[in-house]
């Protein structure tokens, strides 16, 4: 076995870590409890750009890591977590029917990613490889997450987890986008969960309840 | 710099002033004027650029952010174009939806901005160089229309926006993890990292990208784009987003966001080609013909005019697609052509569906009868648009599709067999459905209304010059754009 650097050790843990957030997202039916995973998530995101950035030596990308530790494990977070105190959910948890046959979904997800990456393994070294595995699989569980799910914001959480998946992909695998891209990116998802506050709002006073089940009124056709 | 090159500016800067001055003034009587206005000024600096590149050719800013080339610089104008004659249509409109009590003066304020918000993002996604940044820009159109569906505040219209929310959100997310994996193919050819993600760099490179990640860049940027042009089975937002926002949005998001979206694929599929050989077409020959069944099935089911309508734009993306796919000059010509007549189209039936609710009081199909007894110019209106978007001589969709048909004949025999049908259940469905709306017995509580029939008359008679003669600028921009895409144009 040849021996692993330290660097890679690290990005491989760290990608371990973030999937395992999601696996954790997927599992947990109290709102409180995944705003606050979803917060980690974006730490160890913070993180990873963090370490990126000493590696390649590449300080606009501390200005990255910066960005995501503002963004993604407090702002985000914190006007969550403030939705649902005002909308009085802090007691609401979700009905998780047949969970462990999500999770082994989840699982199988994890292991198709890694299939679909497969051709890819001949140019690439074993960070590469395996991260863009992970944030495919962590892109999909985001999925996961927004269709098994019934709560608009547990929706909203999955969604946001895609975009930490896409994200991870960015840094661990090419170095980050170029900036003015990423800046675009970030703004877009401000924006994006401004709008899903309005739209709480929104459902809430139309049909009172954060059910997305209960948004059924389009329908095709004749019936 | 050169000199054409700074006309690119002005043409972004006019609408985010627009944004930003309508989002002050956008609840005053007069906004209707001012969103005019700046439409107006917007499409003039759209025609100064397109003047620039028809003496100088292709542009490139000295940032290398901005790409103008015979591709983009005819669905710009367009673009603008659509967004004035819409404004047009808005004024009366939105004044009647006020009378009428359904819009506050704050939502029209939110409405005018984010009208303008729209429409930068558009020519902001056409004109960028860099795929980065058509990803932003794409995810901004969401973002800015997405308040808009819901503009009524019905729950249907909350339901609407929430599921265009969502589905396009998560679609666009692909489109983003397509960008990342094609950035991290471009990274081993392209020396200077911060150019791996300028389009003219990458179509330069597009021979030495690593088949392997294109592959899976590209199903995924066909995915996440495709969601956006409304592909089966990714188009369950596009009908009711189209159905329950205000009716100057839809005609937008048919006539201009649908297109661009497209634009975005075909853009990427122009890089996909020369490593991945065959396999891009073919997807897309293979969503496009799947859309344009099943959105022609559908088409004898709807309720609602504005569904209706919707389904169609959905049965004709799903041509153009197909087009696209089929590759070859002559076949991207015609999609080309059908790009620019289906949005004049469109948006102009649109606008007519929308003063037909409005006489009706309803946007269903069975409480619409006899437009021609109560207000003939809406009637007239909605019967030459449908028969010309059903393909009727001599407009201009008969063209494209004559163009496509004859296309497929060369080199895919057999599916001119599903596309003539197709287009034959398209029409009856279209037919049967506006038969009565035209000529039915008025309804009794129906009355006429306040309408701008300006941008009916100039759209649709500008896809009948458009099937009669095609200008030669046109004609040297189609050709040229074709030869870009296709590798070869037409004699």
């Amino acid at each position: 076995m040849t021996p692993v650097s330290l660097y890679t050790q690290a990005i491989l843990m760290l990608a371990a870590l973030v999937l395992f957030t999601s696996f954790a997202l997927l599992a947990q039916a109290r709102m409180f409890a995944l705003i606050r995973l979803y917060a980690w998530q974006g730490t160890l995101l913070a993180v990873t750009t963090a370490l990126v950035a000493w590696v390649t030596h590449q300080p606009r990308l501390y200005i990255s890591a910066l960005l995501t530790l503002g963004l993604k494990a407090l702002l985000i977070p914190w006007f969550l977590n403030r939705l649902v105190i005002r909308l009085g959910l802090q007691h609401e948890t979700e009905v998780l029917q047949g969970n462990s046959l999500i999770l082994l979904g989840a699982a199988a997800l994890t292991v198709f990613s890694y299939y679909v990456v497969m051709p890819i393994v001949q140019l690439s070294t074993l960070v590469t490889r395996n991260v863009i595995a992970v944030s495919l699989a962590v892109i999909l569980l985001g999925l996961l997450l927004i269709i098994v799910r019934r709560k608009a914001v547990t929706q909203v959480v999955g969604f946001m987890c895609m975009e930490n998946g896409l994200f991870f992909a960015a840094v661990a695998s090419t170095y980050g986008m170029p900036m003015v891209v990423e800046l675009g990116v970030a703004f877009d998802v401000l924006v994006a969960s401004i709008l899903f506050g309005v739209f709480f709002l929104h459902i809430r006073d139309s049909i009172d309840s954060l059910d997305v089940d209960r948004l059924n009124q389009l329908r095709e056709g004749d019936d | 710099m050169n000199p054409p090159a700074d006309a690119v500016y002005p043409m972004l800067l006019i609408p985010l002033v627009g944004v930003i001055a309508l989002g002050v003034i956008g609840h005053s009587r007069r906004a209707g004027w001012v969103n005019i206005a700046i439409s107006a000024a917007t499409f003039v600096a759209s025609l100064r650029l397109a003047l620039g590149v028809l003496k100088h050719g292709p542009l490139l800013t000295t940032s290398k952010m901005f790409y103008i080339d015979s591709f983009n610089v005819y669905l710009l104008v367009l673009t603008a174009f659509v967004g004035l004659t819409t404004a047009i249509f808005s004024r009366t409109y939105m004044l009647d939806e006020m009378k009428l009590g359904r819009v506050s003066t704050k939502r029209l304020q939110l409405y005018h901005a984010m009208y303008q918000g729209f429409l930068l993002t558009m020519l902001l996604a056409l004109s960028t160089n860099n795929l980065g940044i058509l990803w932003v820009a794409m995810e901004g159109a969401t973002l800015a229309t997405v308040l808009l569906v819901s503009l009524y505040r019905t729950p249907e219209s909350i339901e609407a926006a929430w599921k265009y929310f969502i589905l396009c959100g998560v679609g666009i997310a692909q489109a983003l993890f397509g960008t990342v994996l094609l950035f991290f193919a471009a990274q081993r050819v392209v020396r200077n990292r911060h150019q791996a993600l300028l389009w003219n760099i990458l179509y330069a490179h597009a021979a030495y990208l690593d088949p392997a990640v294109m592959g899976l860049a590209f199903v995924f940027l066909l995915v996440g784009y495709g969601t956006k042009v409304g592909l089966v089975p990714l188009h369950n937002w596009l009908p009711d987003a189209h159905s329950e926002g205000p009716t100057p949005i839809s005609a937008v998001l048919s006539g201009l966001l649908l297109n661009v979206a497209l634009y975005a694929l075909v853009r990427i599929k122009m890089l996909a080609d020369p490593t991945l050989g065959a396999l891009p077409g073919e997807l897309m020959m293979g969503f496009g013909m799947l859309s344009f069944i099943v959105a022609v099935l559908f088409l004898h089911r709807q309720r609602d005019i504005k569904r209706l309508y919707s389904y169609s734009s959905i049965e004709h993306m799903g041509l153009m697609t197909f087009g696209f796919g089929v590759g070859g000059a002559l076949a991207t010509f015609a999609a080309l052509l059908h790009m620019t007549v289906h949005s004049l189209t469109k948006s102009s039936i649109f606008v007519t569906a929308g003063h037909a609710a409005h006489i009706a009081g309803s946007q269903s199909i069975d409480r619409i009868r006899g437009l021609i007894r109560t207000q003939p110019a809406v009637g007239w209106g909605l019967l030459i648009g449908t028969v010309a978007i059903a393909g009727f001589p001599p407009f201009g969709i008969f063209t494209s599709e004559f163009l496509l048909l004859v296309a497929t004949m060369q080199s895919w025999p057999w599916l001119t067999i599903p596309l003539l049908i197709g287009l034959v259940v398209a029409l009856a469905g279209l037919f049967r459905q506006v038969q009565p709306m035209v000529y039915g017995e008025a309804m009794p509580d129906q009355r006429p209304t306040r309408t701008s029939m300006v941008p009916v008359v100039v759209h649709l008679a500008l896809v009948l010059w458009l099937g009669l003669a095609i200008p030669a600028f046109l004609a040297q921009w189609f050709n040229h754009a074709t030869f870009l895409i296709s590798g070869s144009s037409l004699p």
